[in-house]
């Protein structure tokens, strides 16, 4: 029995005892049985993302629904059934479709141009030191400006209409993408550059066949936050100057009924702005990313 | 214009020339020579050891073999031609784990090189299968480089650099991020590979086991900067049917030159 007083204490040195070799026969793996046993289907379930993030939204839900009605003011704050009811209406009417519509025809235009742009501007400073000072330059200083506060020059430039729209998602796209797809340029090992250089790539060929697929970690990140800038600033462009876009789209959907006092069809439309958001980020997002660096084992570093 | 070069070390002309060769590189302070006037010559079929002790700018040279790095002073050519860029004709092998595309599945690994120098897509693949055989790894063809074993993704890379059949086969430590028992195994493979497929080979390394087992012959440099101190032959001495007494005296011949203190004192 050791003291508890002594426990931890480092016993005095003695020169080892010599001890004797032996060899001994390890039981084959046929007579162990199971080595891999499946968890219980209840931890199986548990594990799956989905599951755990319905699990919440329907906690919301309910949560949601318990307020509503204990509040009693479908004016300030509608219940859940009564937002979905609405929203259900203004689908079945195609309202909401084709507000939504406007809204995405004109957001990926702008999420295009953004990108196409970003790529251009990233490319040219890998190239050249003096590119690259430029796109800091331009990132450090138009990076941090929301692209609301441009919207006014954009009407004065642009007038009413798409083009203004069109600009200011650019504004918003442009610098994330560019921002993170340079940072992921400048992070490709150098032993991946090289084997890349003594595979005879140069120039632009080396620019699409090792830079972008190795920084795509880093590209797609940027993408999905030059997304969901792109999709906040024309959301709420359209708040402001809703019907600039000629039709009217989800923004000016919710300014409309607010100004109807329909709060439940505002509910309706902040919904659908997060059901849009969902489905970006949890299907086609999460589908890119599965098919690429997941696949390739480069997520998380 | 890449052709395979068989076991032809019957002297004859040099495949690669290194003359008065001095590097330097640059840190944000200073300009550091990392090796000066080294001389050697390669001739088709040799495995050519560079070992020298660490910072003695064998990797440089190595690098500059590779078209990387530009001699300040002297010249490197191959098959006559000065080196000035990197190219397919040196493949090259390093040390790090995440030289192959992890994008890539093996086979693709190993013929996108193929692609890009206008092999064409069907003597490619049938090339990338006949390599990755040769290099044991034909269960694992379709596997993404991230499920490999650090040992298996050498493989891989050794066999994406011998399918281009390049002039030279480059090869910086490559196993040395390897583990003592897979690196040994390696280094039996990589001379059973040249036994049954024939390359010229330059090797890296700063072990002298490791540059007796793998090498016919080892150019000894000295430590910093790193100049040519000796070269020696050194073929068959690891092999199986070796008598490991001729080994072991490689192994201290090597040895003394580069501690020759040591060796006084012995």
């Amino acid at each position: 029995m050791i003291d508890a007083k002594q426990a931890g204490v480092r016993p005095p040195f003695v020169s080892p005892v010599k001890r004797q070799d032996f060899t001994r026969k390890v039981v084959p793996v046929s007579e162990i049985g199971t080595i891999e046993v499946p968890l219980p289907w209840t931890q199986r379930i548990w594990n799956s993302s989905l599951v755990r993030r319905g699990v919440i939204l329907v906690i919301l839900a309910i949560v949601w629904e318990s307020y509503g009605r204990w509040l009693d003011n479908p004016l300030s704050f509608p219940t859940l059934s009564e937002t979905l009811t609405s929203l259900w209406t203004d689908i079945a009417s195609g309202t909401i479709p084709e507000r939504l519509q406007v809204t995405l025809r004109i957001l990926l235009m702008g999420y295009g141009l953004g990108i196409l742009l970003a790529a251009l501007l990233t490319t040219l400073a890998v190239s050249t030191r003096f590119a690259t000072d430029l796109l800091s330059t331009l990132t450090a200083m138009f990076n941090p400006m929301p692209a609301i506060a441009l919207l006014p020059l954009a009407l004065l430039w642009f007038g009413l209409g798409v083009p203004s729209l069109i600009f200011v998602i650019v504004h918003s796209v442009l610098w994330a993408v560019a921002l993170n797809t340079h940072a992921g340029f400048l992070s490709v090992s150098n032993t991946l550059r090289m084997a890349g250089q003594t595979f005879g790539l140069r120039g632009l060929r080396f620019v699409t066949g090792i830079l972008i697929p190795a920084a795509f970690p880093a590209i797609l990140s940027g993408l999905k936050i030059g997304w969901a800038f792109a999709w906040r600033t024309l959301v709420a462009a359209e708040l402001v100057f809703g019907v600039s876009a000629g039709q009217g789209g989800l923004g000016w959907y919710i300014f409309e009924k607010r100004n109807l006092l329909e709060t439940s069809g505002v509910f309706a439309g902040l919904i659908t702005v997060m059901i849009v958001g969902l489905f970006v980020e949890g299907v086609i997002f999460q589908t890119i990313e599965r098919l690429t660096v997941r696949r390739w084992g480069m997520h998380g570093g | 214009m890449l052709q395979p070069n068989v076991n032809d070390s019957s002297g004859g002309e040099a495949l690669l020339q290194v003359n008065g060769v001095t590097l330097q590189y640059r840190t944000p302070e200073r300009r550091v020579t990392a090796t000066y006037r080294v001389d050697f010559d390669i001739h088709p079929g040799e495995r050519l050891v560079l070992l020298g002790p660490s910072g003695c700018g064998k990797s440089t040279l190595l690098k500059a073999i590779a078209g990387f790095i530009r001699p300040v002073e002297g010249s490197i050519r191959l098959s006559g031609a000065p080196i000035t860029r990197p190219g397919p004709d040196r493949m090259m092998v390093f040390q790090e784990f995440d030289q192959l595309l992890p994008w890539k599945t093996v086979r693709h690994n190993v013929t996108y090189p193929m692609r890009c120098n206008g092999v064409s897509a069907e003597e490619a693949n049938r090339r990338a299968e006949q390599v990755i055989e040769s290099v044991n790894l034909s269960g694992f063809i379709d596997s993404y480089p991230h499920t490999l074993s650090g040992g298996m993704k050498q493989r891989v890379a050794i066999a994406r650099a011998m399918a281009m059949r390049p002039y030279i086969l480059l090869m910086d430590e490559p196993f040395a991020a390897l583990d003592a028992l897979t690196r040994r195994k390696m280094q039996e493979e990589l001379v059973a590979l040249w036994e049954a497929v024939g390359f010229t080979l330059i090797f890296v390394t700063h072990s002298i086991e490791e540059a007796v087992l793998v090498g016919s012959r080892v150019v000894v440099l000295s430590p910093h900067p790193g100049q040519v101190c000796a070269e020696i032959n050194v073929d068959h001495l690891g092999g199986p049917n070796s008598s490991g007494e001729d080994f072991q005296a490689a192994c201290r011949r090597i040895h003394d030159l580069l501690f020759p203190s040591a060796g006084e004192a012995q």
